[in-house]
């Protein structure tokens, strides 16, 4: 036994890279499985998109029933945020920071209902679901036509409003006295 | 029988918050009966205030014994200010520069999760050699780091844009704390797992109902972060993401990732909606900056501050100044609305990213008066008026507000939140 433990030992050192000699042999393995589970995030080229779609008609629906409770009957009324419109105010006293008017990137929608929403039961929605909630809030902001479908092809390929709204941090930037 | 020992305190060691804030005078009256009436008769020490006379000398009376989980005293009730989804530290009655951890400020996106460590696992994948999952028991095991440090939101004051807006200095500077943490390096973990040579942004997610995300650039997180299970030398309590969260020294709150399960190395930012609609700051012309991580240096006098009131004479200025750039060099006090300023005693050890406590004896006169006080930190920065700061990013920029504050004290020495 011990003969073969020497052996193994004297296979397997000169394979051990510097790198590896200084890790700590902690933690699993993560299965692919397992990495799907919870692999949830979507980024702005729309990797992370599952397959499913959605339409503008069938996003109304879900909104009356899961959404509007909390952000009104039009995503205006609230009392949790405003969803739609906005557009033009971010350099007056009163900006309306909306879907419409602030988000940079429409697959942040898919990303976040997901992940997020409803407040109450998030997690619960399929992805047909929040792909037709994306739609139907894209369409409520004039940013897609009423015929749209959204699926993981046609989101990324959404250009929001304020796209280029967004500037790196210039800090320092106010002089103390 | 040790009196201390009978039903009463009993109830107040499991009692509700309401049950715990009784009347001074009414526990008094109960510890006299418990220990009778003529023992509170004999024992009224000359040296003592009137009331305090009616009740027996703790001299005189044996202790109570321990508890497994400590308690404060009757009277005192100091505690946060809640909200659905914050918690306020209250500055105005803390001392030195830990804060509490029953009392550390807390901010979460939809409730704090109630968590079996046993289950817990912190995930690495994305663009990594190996992809892992870490146990708790794991992750314990692995060198430890331990660093007093500061947490502040990046709304800390944020009211305050628009002008002065809470009373006390809880209500202005509740949402900052600072605690020893203790966890592991995440560049320990993240070593275990090989990253990539294209990694240079990681992708850090919460275990809790709105699995809170933020993309943090490697290079800078690589530094000094750290995956932390202990808070005050216990763990962590639920509110600040229990098992485990990372702590970023000196960045914003919001991403020092709390309940965390996954991290994601990847070549480009995710562009979540925290990084997006939140936690981004809106200019006068439209544009809004992203990625503000650092919280420049700041300070607030905490005594005397808003709702307290001063009598003429001596008053020991005290406050807490902190830079998410490094360690305060000094702090300055002005007590005549910024025509002069004094420096301050700074209290050691000051630590970098971490509150550093400054004091300042001074006589008030009676006049009306505003009394501020100014940080500058290592870098030589320094501590912007209020003026300064709304010139060059307007007002409705909710996040990063770090103007020097101001406290008017009337002439009757009652202090409240002015801008000037």
């Amino acid at each position: 036994m011990s003969i073969i433990l020497v052996l193994g030992l004297l296979l397997v050192s000169p394979s051990i890279s510097v790198a590896e000699e200084s890790r700590y042999g902690l933690g699993l393995p993560a299965g692919e499985a397992a990495i799907k589970a919870w692999d949830i995030d979507v980024n702005p080229t729309g990797i992370g998109l599952p397959p499913g779609r959605g339409t503008v008609q069938q996003g109304a629906i879900i909104y009356e029933n899961k959404c509007a409770a909390c952000h009104g009957p039009t995503g205006i009324e609230g009392p949790k945020d405003r969803l739609i419109g906005g557009q033009g105010s971010l350099t007056t006293a009163q900006p309306i920071k909306t879907i419409g008017s602030y988000w940079p990137y429409a697959t942040t929608l898919y990303d976040y209902i997901f992940r997020a929403m409803p407040f109450t039961a998030p997690q619960s929605l399929t992805s047909d679901e929040v792909y037709a909630l994306v739609t139907w809030l894209l369409h409520q902001n004039g940013i897609i036509p009423k015929d749209a479908v959204i699926d993981a092809r046609t989101l990324p390929a959404v250009t929001m409003p304020n796209r280029g709204g967004f500037v790196s941090d210039p800090r320092p930037d106010v002089p103390g006295h | 029988m040790n009196p201390f020992d009978g039903e009463m305190h009993a109830s107040s060691e499991e009692g509700t918050e309401q049950e715990a804030r009784v009347d001074r005078r009414t526990w008094l009256t109960e510890v006299v009966s418990l220990v009778g009436v003529t023992a509170a008769g004999l024992i009224t020490p000359a040296l003592l205030p009137a009331e305090e006379g009616a009740s027996p000398a703790p001299t005189h009376v044996p202790g109570r014994g321990p508890s497994p989980y400590g308690l404060r005293t009757e009277g005192e009730t100091v505690q946060r200010l809640t909200t659905a989804t914050h918690s306020l530290t209250p500055h105005q009655s803390l001392h030195g520069i830990i804060t509490p951890s029953a009392l550390h400020f807390e901010r979460h996106h939809n409730g704090v999760p109630s968590i079996n460590p046993d289950r817990h696992r912190l995930m690495i994948h994305g663009l990594v050699d190996r992809p892992l999952t870490f146990a708790m028991n794991d992750l314990v095991r692995f060198p430890s780091v331990t660093r007093t440090l500061f947490i502040e939101c990046s709304g800390n004051s944020g009211h305050e844009w628009k002008g002065p807006s809470g009373k006390t200095v809880q209500d202005t500077h509740g949402l900052m704390s600072t605690s020893e943490w203790t966890g592991v390096p995440l560049a320990t973990v993240l070593a275990e797992s090989g990253v990539k040579p294209d990694a240079s942004w990681v992708l850090a997610e919460g275990s809790d109902a709105a699995a809170m995300t933020r993309s943090l650039p490697l290079t800078e997180v690589l530094k000094d972060a750290l995956l932390c299970y202990a808070q005050n030398g216990e763990a962590l309590r639920p509110e600040q993401g229990y098992p485990l969260r990372l702590v970023i020294p000196g960045w914003e709150g919001n991403t020092c990732i709390k309940w965390i399960r996954r991290l994601k190395l990847g070549t480009a930012p995710f562009m979540t909606r925290e990084e997006t609609s939140r936690y981004t700051d809106l200019m006068p012309d439209g544009k809004s900056r992203q990625f503000t991580f650092v919280m420049e240096a700041k300070s607030v006098i905490t005594s005397p501050s808003g709702g307290q009131r001063i009598e003429p004479g001596f008053v020991e200025i005290r406050g807490l100044a902190w830079s998410g750039l490094g360690s305060v060099r000094a702090v300055d006090v002005s007590a005549d609305g910024g025509r002069t300023w004094h420096p301050t005693q700074l209290q050691a050890p000051v630590l970098p990213r971490c509150h550093t406590r400054f004091r300042f004896g001074w006589r008030w006169n009676g006049d009306e008066t505003i009394i501020q006080s100014r940080c500058t930190d290592e870098t030589g920065y320094v501590q912007p008026t209020r003026t300064a700061l709304v010139a060059s990013r307007g007002t409705n920029s909710f996040y990063h507000y770090n103007a020097i504050h101001s406290w008017k004290i009337d002439q009757q020495g009652n202090v409240t939140n002015v801008s000037v």
